[in-house]
Parts: structure tokens; sequence; C-alpha cells
């Protein structure tokens, strides 16, 4: 009975082993695959719809966009919710992709992490400097509450949070117009369609 | 002697506007947490229009004059670049001894010694050869800040662009004495400096940081759906890194008490 318990116990280990991923490395892999993609001689459009990809891969898209929506998503049905995360969606891929599409062979080096609880890692990184700019840091705030699929909840550029810009942004569209959700969706849609 | 006058009662006022402001509970002396948040746009109206106002201003003449600003050899940018960041050095030191860090303050004064004389006229940053510590620095609205005063409002200032009520305030304390550079230029009584000399150093500084800001400015409004609050919701989180003296980030105080992200589920 021991025995069986101790080989149950190193089966659960070896799988958990397996399938977790650790965060600099799913960083440093995301950064690798969009490093590649930016590299390519291929033209911005078609540089845009690859990084799509890998966004939609490794970004936890929805919890963005309800983090972007601030104190207002408690004020939201489902059908509304359902509705603004139709159009966020569209909107941040096109968003996050033409920022990306701006850098061309990018060196981003992984250099540190900080575990700030079960739910989230700091993944601390470098974007090496070049003759144009000098280096940036970069953190990215990665999701690991399911540790087999970590993902991007947030970067945060030479201390500037990319998710806090978004919220207040948001906001201030939503206090333009007295709080109407449908004014944001009119944002999120024409941008998308630009 | 009016100039003076004038300048000291319209500081007064700002910071005896900042003190009421603070009833609202964002600017109460030593109540200084997450205040990249807390600030008010109470002059939203006024600050857009002035903000379109610069954005004209930008695209008619400081975005040409900085591209032009570029295309100048790599070693006049970097030249003058180090003499504009040596000069800020003289605000940087008070600031430093104001704040308590006299560690700081005696490594900057040396580190001015040495760029002014061996670095010929801080055209050379020999300091940063020597392994001088990163310089980073320092002014008199990051002084109040740490002295726990709250930024107030948020303001648009024309030309000078994002700024709140305790920086506009910390920034006439150069012009009120804390500026060494100022009080030579302006009131030195010397043939070589004149307020020509001082507007236009502090005009380099400014195409400089536009000239190396260029892309990421057009990068922002392109992806940005209100240009506006983007670039106040950047200059209050970068004031707030500065006052913490967290110049490269720090995620401490970026989700001090930021609890949203806890309440986010995926699924």
């Amino acid at each position: 009975m021991k025995n069986l318990l101790i080989l149950i116990f190193l089966l659960n280990l070896l799988t958990v082993n397996t399938h977790s991923i650790e965060p600099e490395v799913f960083v440093q892999s995301t950064v690798n695959r969009a490093s590649e993609i930016l590299s390519k001689n291929i033209s911005k459009e078609e540089k845009i719809n690859e990084l799509k990809v890998i966004a939609k891969e490794t970004v936890d898209i929805k919890g963005v966009g309800f983090y972007s929506l601030g104190s207002a998503r408690k004020n939201l049905d489902n059908n509304q919710k359902k509705k603004y995360l139709e159009f966020f969606e569209d909107y941040f891929l096109k968003s996050f992709s033409s920022r990306l599409s701006e850098y061309s062979n990018p060196k981003i080096e992984v250099q540190d992490k900080d575990v700030l609880n079960k739910n989230y890692t700091i993944v601390k990184s470098i974007l090496m400097a070049t003759s144009d700019r000098p280096e940036i840091k970069i953190d990215w705030r990665v999701y690991t509450k399911n540790p087999e699929s970590p993902l991007i909840r947030d970067l945060i550029i030479e201390g500037l949070s990319l998710a806090r810009t978004q919220k207040e942004e948001f906001a201030s569209i939503l206090n333009s117009n007295n709080g109407d959700i449908n004014a944001l969706y009119e944002a999120l849609e024409k941008f998308a369609n630009n | 002697m009016l100039k003076k006058l004038t300048i000291l009662l319209f500081s007064l006022f700002l910071i005896a506007f900042n003190a009421n402001a603070g009833s609202d509970g964002d600017l109460v002396l030593g109540k200084n947490k997450s205040e990249a948040q807390n600030t008010k746009d109470c002059f939203e109206k006024l600050n857009r229009a002035t903000f379109a106002f610069n954005q004209g201003l930008d695209k008619a003449v400081i975005k040409p004059i900085a591209k032009g600003y570029r295309k100048l050899p790599d070693k006049v940018q970097k030249g003058t670049s180090n003499a504009v960041k040596n000069l800020s050095n003289l605000v940087t030191i008070p600031n430093n001894v104001l704040q308590g860090d006299i560690k700081t303050a005696i490594i900057n004064t040396a580190r001015l010694a040495v760029n002014t004389t061996v670095g010929l006229l801080g055209t050379i940053d020999v300091a940063n050869k020597m392994g001088f510590p990163k310089y980073e620095k320092e002014d008199y609205g990051q002084t109040l800040g740490k002295w726990g005063f709250g930024p107030g409002c948020y303001l648009v200032l024309p030309v000078l662009g994002p700024s709140t009520i305790r920086d506009t305030t910390g920034s006439f304390a150069n012009i009120m004495g804390g500026d060494p550079w100022y009080n030579a230029s302006v009131h030195g009584n010397n043939e070589f400096l004149s307020e020509g000399l001082y507007i236009t150093s502090k005009a380099i500084s400014g195409i400089e940081f536009r000239a190396n800001n260029i892309e990421s400015f057009e990068n922002l409004e392109e992806n940005s759906i209100d240009f506006y609050a983007s670039v106040r919701s950047l200059y209050l989180q970068d004031r707030e890194n500065k006052i913490k003296n967290n110049q490269r980030g720090n995620i401490d105080v970026i989700y001090e008490d930021d609890e949203d992200w806890e309440e986010i589920e995926n699924k």
C-alpha cells in the first residue's frame, strides 16, 4: 500500500513536471516567436497578421479586457460583457500587433522573475539596445493560475504599465460619455476598422 | 521685482489650490499612495484644448526641428545631450539635499565638477566612463512629492506639455533662485551668459527629448483611442515612479493598491 502511494505520488510529480511551463521559459519562447516574425522580409500587414496569431495564443485577452474596463465591468450584464469582449478582442489584437510591428529584429533577453503569488509571476527582460535607441526594460505580468497554460496579462515598459494606460484611456471615454458603454463600443469598433 | 512678486503670488495660489483640492481625499499631506490613479483632471476641457494646441505646434514646428536634430552627426547629438544633462545637475544637486539624499548629492557634485572641467563644459560624460553610478535627474516637483505633497489636479501647459499643480509649482522654484544656471544666466552680470542662452539650453533639452521619442509618440498616437488620456496616464505613472526613485519601474509600486487584477478571472 505504501509503495503504491509512493508510485502515485511520483507519477503525479512526473505529470506536473511534464505539463507545467515556467513563466520565464514561456516569455522567452513567445518573444523568440515574435522576433522571428519581425525579422522576416514580409510586409507590415503580413507581420501584423502573424503577430495576431501569437497574441491570441499567449495573451489573456479576456482578462486584459475586463481589467481595462475597470469598475465599469460590474455594471454590465452578461450580454453587454459578451458584446464588449467581441469589440475588445478586435481592438486589442490590432493595437497590440501594430505596436510590436514597429520593431524590426528586436532582441529580448529574459533576465529574472518575481513570483508575486500563485496567480502571478513578473518576468523581467531587456530589449537590447541598438544604434538608434538605448536598452529598454520590459516586465511581463504572467497569469499562472493554470501553470500548464500561462498567459500574458500586462507589459510594463520602463515602469509604465500598458494595461493601466489602456484602463485609464477607457475610463476617460466612459467618463466623457456619462458612463455609456455604447460610446466605448463605438470607439473600439472605429479603431479596429480603421 | 514685480515679476518675482507675481510669480510668488501665483505659486502661493497654486499651493493653496493644491491644499483645497486635497480636501477630496487625494492630496492630503502624507497620504501619497498610488497618486497616478487618483490625480483628478479638474480642468479637462481646458487641458484638452491646450493639448490640441500643443499637438498643432508639435506638428508644425517642434517635430520638424526634432527630425532635423536627428540628422546632426552622432557626436554632435551626444555632446549636446551630455551638456544639457550636465546643466540639469545644478537643479538635481539641491533637490538631492532637500530630499535628504546627501550621498547622491556628493556624487552628483563630483560628477558636475569632473564633467564641467575634464569633460569640456559637460559635452563629454567623463564621470560615466569613470564608473560613477547612473545619473538620475531630480526636480523641485519630485521633492515636493517626496515631502508628501500630492500632485493636485492634472494640467497641460502650453508648449511645455503635461504637468500637475505640484510639478508646476516646483518649476517656479527654478526661476526663483533654485536653479544656479538660471541665476547665472539671467542675473549674473556676465558678458558670456544671458537669458537667451538659458532659454536656448531649455529649448535644446526639449528638442532632444522629442527627437529621442519620435517613433514612440507616433506609435502611441496611432494605437490610442484617446491619445490625450494615454499621455496623461503615462505622464502620471512616470512621475510617480520618479518620486519614489523607481525610474526603471518597480512592481511593488506599480501595483501598490491595485487589487483589480486579483478579481479578474479568465474563465
